[in-house]
Parts: C-alpha cells; sequence; structure tokens
C-alpha cells in the first residue's frame, strides 16, 4: 500500500467510515428489542465505496440510492438522528416514519431517494443529471447500485441514454458478491467483467479496489472531473464485501451459501481495519487521537438513538398529507 | 365531425383571451405544449417521436425549431429508464413532459410510475416533488389490436399518488394539459387517439381547466350518463337521441379519475334517481365499477333503480373491424341500455332508435374519421 499523502483526508474517510461501522453496529445489536420494526440492510465492510465517493463529492451534488442506504446516506451528511429516528418509525424521522431503513432521503443534504427495488433509483439519478445538464448547475448524480442492479435491464436504459446526451451522472456498481444468498458467479458469466457493462455503451469504466477509500475517492475524483468538464459519464466497478447478512443484521445464516474461509478471508481486507493500520503504522493516527474518536463518535451515536427513543410516533391524523402537493 | 357541434367549449376564467377557434384536439394540445414551453423555462418534452417528422400526431409540431434538442428530447426506446429520467427531471426541478404514443408501452414503466413517481411527494413529506406529466394515448384504429389500443386508465387510478386525467374535449384538452404540466404532481394524461381527431371550440392563449374532477357538460332530469374520454362523445350522441324520445339524460364527463371527486355524480344521482356509467376501459375493476360502488355507498337511498355499468368486455381488443363493432360499446349501446333503465317500451323509442342507428352506421368503428385510409 502506498504511504498516505494527504493526511487529512485519509484521517477524514476513516472518521466517516468509523462513524458508519459505530452506527451500523449500534442497530444490529439492539435490532433484538423489537424497537427497529423495519428490515435493515448494513453496510457493514462495504463503507468504503460511500465514504470514498463521497469524499469527491460536492455537498450540492446529489446522490442516488437503494435499499442498502445507511452509508451512502451517512457518508454524503445525511442527518444522523433523521435517520436513526426513521429506521424507529418516528415522527422526527428524515420522512416522518413513513419510509423506514430503505427509504431513507435528506434533500438538503443531496441525498435525493434510496429505492428498495432494485435498480430503481438508477434512472432517476440519470434524470437529476439531465436536469444539472439542462440548468448548467455544474453538479454531478451519483447512481449507487449493487451487483443484482447489473443484471437488470433499466442499468442499461440508463447507461445508454447517459452516454448518448453526455450527462454528468457517476454510476457505482458495489460489487459485494451476492444477491441475498445467490453469488455473483451463478448469475453473470465469469468471461465478461462488470466494467464491460460501461464500455458496452462507450462509457469509461474503471474497477477499483471497492475496500480501499483512498483508492475509491481517488478514482471517483477522476470520474467527478470528467462529469463536471461536460465529458459525461463513468462507470465505477467497486470491489467489495458484504461482512453482514443481506438482511437480518444480528443473525449468520450458517447454511453454506458462504464458507467460513472465504468470510475469514475478506474480514482480513476489511475496509475500516486496513486504513486503521495504515494510519496507525505510519503514525497518524495515535492511540490518543483514535480513544478521542471512538469517544465522540459514540456519544454521537447514543444521543441519536436517544433522541430516536424520545421522540413521538406520527399521528395516523397525518397520514394523507403530501399525497398530492397543493 | 359529431363532436365539433355538440361540444361547447367551457367558457375561459375571466381575464384571459376569450378568442375561441374550431381546432383539432392534437392541435390543442400541441397549443398548450407550446405556451407552456414559452413561459416556463423548466417545461421540457421528451420521447419517442418528439422530433420526427410526424411530431407525436403533431401534437410537438414547431416545438423543436423554437427550443432546440435541450428542451425536446428525442429518447431511446427505453419506456422505463425514460420514466426514471423525467422522475429525476423533476425532482431536481424540471418539469418534464413524457409522451408515449400507446399507453400499451407505459406498461413498462410501471414500476417507475408506481415505486417513484407516486410516492415521492407523500415520502418526503412534500421536501421533494414529481411536478412530471405522461401523456399516453388510449383508444382504437386500423386494426391496432389487442396490444396497441388499451384503455388501461384503472391501472393507474388504483395509484395513489398518482393523478389521472382524460380529457374529452379539445377545449379542455388543451386546459387540462396546462393545468397538468403546471401542477406539482405526477399527472397521468390519457388522451383517446380520437380526440386527437376530433374538432372543436378552443379558447386562444393561456388557460387553465382545473383538475378538479367530473363535470355536467350536458344537464338533464331523468337518468345520469357518468362517461370518461371518449365515451363522453358517445354518451352525448345517446342523450341526444334521447332527447328526441323526451327523455332528459343528464352527462357528467369524468374527467379526473384520481384523485377522485365523486361530488357532481352524487349530487347528479341525488337529482336524478338513475346511473349509467360509461367507461373506455373493460367493466371489470374499472373506473365505472368504482363509480358505481361509490354511488352505491353514499347515495343509495337516491337511486331508484340498479345502476347500469357500459364498459369493454372482458376480453382482448380485437384487430378485425368485423369484431370491433361488438367490442365498442357506441352511442346506442348506451340509448339502449338507458330505454332499459327507465322501464321504457320500445315501440315508445323506436324512431329515435333507429335515428340513431343510422347515423351510428355512418360512423367507421376503426378510424376517428371516414377519410383515414391508412394506419395513423
Amino acid at each position: 500500500m502506498p504511504m498516505l499523502t494527504d493526511i487529512p483526508s485519509a484521517l477524514g474517510l476513516y472518521r466517516a467510515m468509523l462513524r458508519i461501522r459505530l452506527v451500523e453496529e449500534t442497530i444490529a445489536d439492539r435490532y433484538a428489542q423489537q424497537r427497529m420494526r423495519c428490515p435493515v440492510h448494513l453496510s457493514i465492510g462495504q463503507e468504503a465505496v460511500a465514504a470514498g465517493v463521497s469524499a469527491a463529492l460536492a455537498s450540492s451534488d446529489q446522490i442516488f440510492s437503494t435499499h442498502r442506504c445507511h452509508a451512502h446516506y451517512l457518508a454524503k451528511g445525511g442527518d444522523l438522528t433523521a435517520m436513526i429516528a426513521e429506521i424507529h418509525g418516528k415522527e422526527t424521522g428524515c420522512c416522518g416514519g413513513r419510509g423506514g431503513s430503505m427509504n431513507l432521503v435528506d434533500p438538503d443534504a443531496g441525498v435525493m431517494m434510496s429505492s428498495p427495488t432494485i435498480g430503481s433509483s438508477i434512472p432517476v439519478a440519470v434524470g437529476a443529471a439531465l436536469s444539472m445538464q439542462q440548468r448548467g448547475t455544474g453538479g454531478v448524480a451519483v447512481a449507487y447500485f449493487g451487483d443484482g442492479a447489473s443484471e437488470e435491464g433499466v442499468l442499461h436504459e440508463s447507461l445508454n441514454f447517459a452516454a448518448l446526451r453526455r450527462l454528468p451522472v457517476l454510476f457505482v456498481l458495489e460489487n459485494n458478491g451476492y444477491s441475498i444468498f445467490t453469488p455473483l458467479d451463478q448469475r453473470q458469466p465469469a468471461q465478461r467483467p462488470l466494467s464491460d457493462l460501461g464500455r458496452a455503451h462507450g462509457i469509461p469504466a474503471e474497477t477499483v479496489d471497492g475496500n480501499d477509500a483512498g483508492a475509491v475517492r481517488a478514482a471517483a475524483g477522476r470520474a467527478v472531473g470528467r462529469a463536471r468538464r461536460g465529458e459525461g459519464p463513468t462507470l465505477l466497478v467497486c470491489d467489495t464485501y458484504r461482512q453482514s447478512e443481506h438482511c437480518e443484521p444480528a443473525k449468520v445464516f450458517d447454511v453454506g451459501y458462504r464458507t467460513a474461509a472465504e468470510r475469514e478471508e475478506w474480514a482480513a481486507r476489511c475496509p475500516l481495519t486496513r486504513l486503521r493500520h495504515q494510519l496507525i503504522a505510519e503514525g497518524i493516527l495515535t492511540k490518543e487521537a483514535e480513544a478521542a474518536l471512538l469517544r465522540s463518535l459514540r456519544t454521537e451515536v447514543e444521543e441519536a438513538f436517544a433522541d430516536a427513543d424520545a421522540a413521538p410516533f406520527p399521528s395516523p391524523v397525518n397520514a394523507m398529507e403530501h399525497l398530492h402537493v397543493r | 365531425m359529431f363532436a365539433e357541434r355538440r361540444i361547447a367549449a367551457e367558457p375561459p376564467p375571466s381575464g384571459v383571451p376569450t378568442e375561441s377557434r374550431i381546432l383539432s384536439g392534437a392541435d390543442a394540445l400541441r397549443e398548450a405544449m407550446a405556451l407552456c414551453m414559452e413561459r416556463d423555462e423548466r417545461v421540457f418534452v421528451m420521447g419517442q417521436g418528439v422530433t420526427d417528422p410526424f411530431r407525436v400526431f403533431g401534437t410537438t409540431r414547431g416545438l423543436l425549431e423554437t427550443y432546440g434538442p435541450g428542451r425536446v428530447v428525442e429518447t431511446p426506446l427505453a419506456e422505463n429508464g425514460m420514466t426514471g429520467v423525467a422522475i429525476g427531471a423533476a425532482i431536481s426541478g424540471q418539469r418534464p413532459v413524457l409522451i408515449h404514443m400507446r399507453a400499451d408501452f407505459a406498461l413498462l414503466t410501471m414500476e417507475q410510475l408506481v415505486n417513484n413517481a407516486a410516492k415521492t411527494a407523500w415520502l418526503t413529506q412534500g421536501k421533494l416533488q414529481v411536478p412530471l406529466v405522461v401523456r399516453m394515448f388510449i383508444g382504437r384504429g386500423w386494426g391496432q389490436g389487442p396490444a396497441h389500443t388499451q384503455s388501461l386508465e384503472s391501472l393507474f387510478a388504483m395509484i395513489p399518488g398518482l393523478t389521472v386525467v382524460m380529457p374529452a374535449t379539445p377545449a379542455d384538452a388543451k386546459g387540462q394539459l396546462i393545468a397538468a404540466i403546471e401542477s406539482p404532481n405526477p399527472v397521468i394524461f390519457l388522451e383517446h387517439r380520437w380526440l386527437h381527431f376530433t374538432r372543436g371550440l378552443v379558447p386562444a392563449g393561456h388557460y387553465s381547466t382545473p383538475l378538479d374532477g367530473p363535470k355536467v357538460v350536458r344537464p338533464g332530469c331523468d337518468l345520469t350518463i357518468a362517461a370518461t374520454s371518449h365515451m363522453v362523445v358517445e354518451a352525448l350522441r345517446a342523450a341526444d337521441a334521447l332527447a328526441t324520445a323526451g327523455i332528459s339524460a343528464e352527462v357528467v364527463d369524468v374527467a379526473v379519475l384520481r384523485p377522485f371527486n365523486p361530488e357532481p355524480i352524487l349530487m347528479s344521482v341525488r337529482r336524478t334517481g338513475r346511473l349509467m356509467v360509461a367507461d373506455t376501459g373493460w367493466n371489470t375493476l374499472g373506473m365505472g365499477a368504482e363509480i358505481i360502488a361509490i354511488v352505491t355507498e353514499q347515495a343509495f337511498g337516491a337511486l331508484t333503480g340498479p345502476p347500469v355499468r357500459v364498459g369493454l368486455p372482458d376480453l382482448p381488443a380485437p384487430s378485425s373491424p368485423a369484431l370491433a363493432g361488438d367490442y365498442y360499446p357506441t352511442a346506442l349501446t348506451l340509448f339502449d341500455r338507458a330505454g332499459a333503465l327507465l322501464g321504457l317500451p320500445p315501440s315508445r323509442l323506436a324512431v329515435s332508435r333507429n335515428r340513431l342507428a343510422a347515423l351510428i352506421a355512418e360512423i367507421p368503428v376503426d378510424v376517428p374519421e371516414a377519410g383515414i385510409t391508412s394506419p395513423f
């Protein structure tokens, strides 16, 4: 691994990833209490993708995410308290309890949509990019999606149109290897790399180690630069691994769909551990600084959970509001 | 065409130009598009054929020349993806008008419309809005058959969060399209293809026809005919014929299927005591079924007899003109069902019926105008 040259950025990436990890571990720890009564899809092991991409974006850029949206939302600056309240179904949630964990949005932070239907948010990101191009805002839209969505027709419709109009959009394919229990090699031909999906549409594609936050940030930065210069879309394939299960946060399904050896191999490549070791080895992260960082993040997370617990539930009286905008 | 004589333009709201011309529905829709693009630079149009030589039956004529390819966006053949693109543009501040030349094609877009367009404003409690119009065309013509003519309005109208509009006249088509484009909500705008050929009085300039629900287009006191889209034209024809037999039918144009405001229909039924629905779609689970359910729930005591449902039989639409004649209900169907609803002996209706039957016989089943002799 090369030496870290931009120390404040490296620390920023580490902080962003650690924050996501602590939030999601807390969700997993407390899920059995039954106060979070919606499906949650954790990004544990995949934090480097969200942190790296967001580090290359401006706050006014927009992201469009999936059912597995916690990391994307938090890395882009989505409000933590509103997220935890949303997962608890509370009125103070980012959607007032209407969406739950899979529909996180925070328009002020540029988190415009999270959609639990696979592939659904991809063309919406392309539409936002069209709007940015039409209005000349200089903004960039990001479509986050997984390896599963790369099998959906709508991805190809979106890639084609984005290439045709040279839209300022970054397609981030977060390949975690599995669609629920089904591995990629049962779903796609091994002889066709995922990056070819972009090249087939004339879109530059780059494959990066999705567990290396610095590499993701660098690649995303190149893509965002191209988009801002009017050079069109990029496909960024980030190879990573879902350390947790598809949905049930506190369980391990030892049913033979993946081996312990595979899990251990990827655990050793954990993006957070890797960057932490590097920061420590290079003397950037001291024990004291790490302890202080953990303290402050844990306090923030505890406060968010406490706020969610204390917040009122939404009233059914208001459930019809905003169905039609007046 | 008949509608030119029968359908008067609604008087425009005060303070707007009152000059009216006879226009086709297609020209009325084109005017609406052009006016909205002129008034608001956020408005843009996208779809297959919006820049082709025929310009979507003429309804996008002149727009490319005036506004260029940045705002008149020819699209790939990717209905679902392009619907997502339109939704994304709408969420991000634009006002797209997406066009499908057949409603059948919009079946490919249900995921985007149902999951994203319909829910975003509600989900985000109004922080994000989807000011989107999807124009799509329904209706028969030139043997287009089972997957090119479907009236799929009830598929859309069952989804909370969508607005579903079915214009019946050129004047309303223009005013309702302007209202749809200016609405902050996602609007499914279903144009019967024969409306494009219907000619009628259309006010000049900008006016907006509120999307606030059904309206009485012909007053009457003996029965209420609540009709959608082209069936409004058939209902007015039937009402004319019924009038010659001394029967006064009130015709209500349903116009806005969702959010549905039943009040004008309930008020009408409370006056007339009898209800017939005339639906462009299938009978089963159609808009007509919904209207009958609501009237039965809320005005049961006003009904002097069972409501009557006229719509398409539960069959796909056939291509052959020999089969289409039986498939599509006409003014004559409505006339006969009205007579039965009122319990009138056929002898009393015979003269009027014969005259209507002769008129209907002159109207082709598979084209909106006798002069059309090729696919359109």
